[in-house]
């Protein structure tokens, strides 16, 4: 049980990082990486959505869908309870947090349409994992997710200071920024225990 | 605007991958080969025309402050629907696109265009944006994915074509790859459009 948490957790981090090898969450991962702070604070909310979110969709999945034979309705309720949670995170963060508030701005509510948060709780499924591992691997997803934005906005705050070639400002640089990142976590692949 | 107009601005002038930068995980994620980047534009070209139809047609009806949710649950049932037909259909493209079909759910491509269009735009007109902006988002992948199958396995549309002379670069299928090459495209897109990006 031990080793086979350990094993998740070195994937999820690194050999199959969510973002760096999985292409999940790509909009936040390039849209809000332009400050480490912020990116911390995404890190966290996105954080908190995927660990409950992957708890309850397991509750749903489990007691309602798979009891009545519903499972086809999975993609629909899932998106239906991460749309609550988000609402839920935010106005949590609005109230307590307003500075995180202001800077993730329009983020926070797409937090939805992270396909991290969907495509976790679909995993979860695929994968078969029961209500103690979903919400592990959900969490470990997200703090896979969550290292990967940190690094990023890191990598950028330094990239603001370098004078780029004028059409690869912004964007694309960024990209191709993230392109050499992903090179060095597929440095990690075949690590196992 | 007119029909032809609509469907222009989203092959080329907004076109959504290039230019508006959105639906970015599955851009990078399927375009390993043309089929899957075919595979994956036309299916979000369905639920595109499918959600721009349906939420057109609501759109007097849905109460304003629940309009997201009810997008949500509207792109949601037009994606199933087109999971279960490729499961019927076509098992094998379902099989690898895998997981990113119930992704097209939060593809921001369409929650965009059900929010900017399709909820101020009577039926004709959505379905229109949507067939639009549908073929700009799969011209783009399959402008990607050729680019990627030719350097990355050597092939275009599963046909060898280099692959017994050179090795192909097959960091370039890889995620990498993905990363690098969208950012070169887009690098010179900008170059030759003379947009200048962002002074970043």
């Amino acid at each position: 049980m031990i080793k086979e948490i350990i094993s998740i957790l070195i994937a999820a981090l690194l050999t199959e990082n969510f973002v760096m090898v999985k292409f999940y969450g790509i909009c936040p991962f390039l849209g809000v990486s332009k400050k480490v702070e912020t990116a911390v604070g995404m890190g966290m909310a996105v954080t908190f959505v995927m660990a409950i979110a992957s708890m309850f969709t397991w509750l749903v999945n489990h007691f309602l869908l798979e009891r009545f034979g519903l499972e086809y309705l999975q993609t629909i309720a899932f998106i239906l309870i991460i749309a609550g949670l988000v609402q839920f995170v935010e106005m949590f963060v609005k109230k307590s947090l307003p500075a995180l508030y202001n800077a993730l701005g329009i983020y926070l509510p797409l937090i939805t349409t992270n396909c991290a948060v969907l495509g976790v709780t679909l995993l979860n499924v695929q994968n078969g994992y029961g209500f103690i591992m979903s919400f592990l691997y959900g969490t470990f997803a997200a703090l896979g997710f969550t290292l990967a934005i940190v690094l990023m906005a890191g990598i950028r705050e330094f990239l603001d200071e370098n004078s780029v070639v004028r059409s690869f400002r912004g964007f694309p640089i960024a990209l191709i920024t993230a392109g050499l990142m992903a090179v060095a976590f597929m440095g990690f692949s075949g690590f196992s225990i | 605007m007119k029909g032809t107009e609509i469907i222009k601005n989203g092959l080329l002038k907004e076109n959504p991958t290039f230019v508006q930068l959105l639906g970015m995980c599955p851009t990078l994620a399927v375009t390993t080969s043309l089929k899957n980047g075919l595979g994956m534009g036309l299916s979000a070209t369905a639920v595109l025309i499918a959600s721009n139809v349906i939420i057109s047609l609501l759109r007097k009806l849905i109460p304003d402050k629940i309009r997201i949710a009810a997008y949500i649950v509207i792109i949601a049932t037009a994606v199933t629907l087109i999971q279960m037909a490729l499961n019927a259909y076509l098992p094998d493209l379902a099989e690898s696109l895998g997981i990113f079909i119930p992704l097209i759910v939060v593809n921001c491509i369409i929650l965009a265009r059900a929010e900017s269009f399709a909820s101020k735009n009577p039926v004709g007109k959505s379905a229109l944006d949507g067939l639009g902006m549908g073929l700009g988002f799969t011209g783009a992948l399959c402008i990607i994915s050729v680019i990627r199958e030719f350097f990355g396995a050597g092939t275009i549309w599963g046909i060898e074509l280099y692959g017994n002379v050179i090795k192909p670069a097959s960091i370039v299928i890889l995620a990498p790859g993905g990363f690098i090459v969208l950012g070169l495209i887009i690098g010179a897109i900008n170059a030759i459009v003379g947009k200048v990006g962002e002074k970043k």
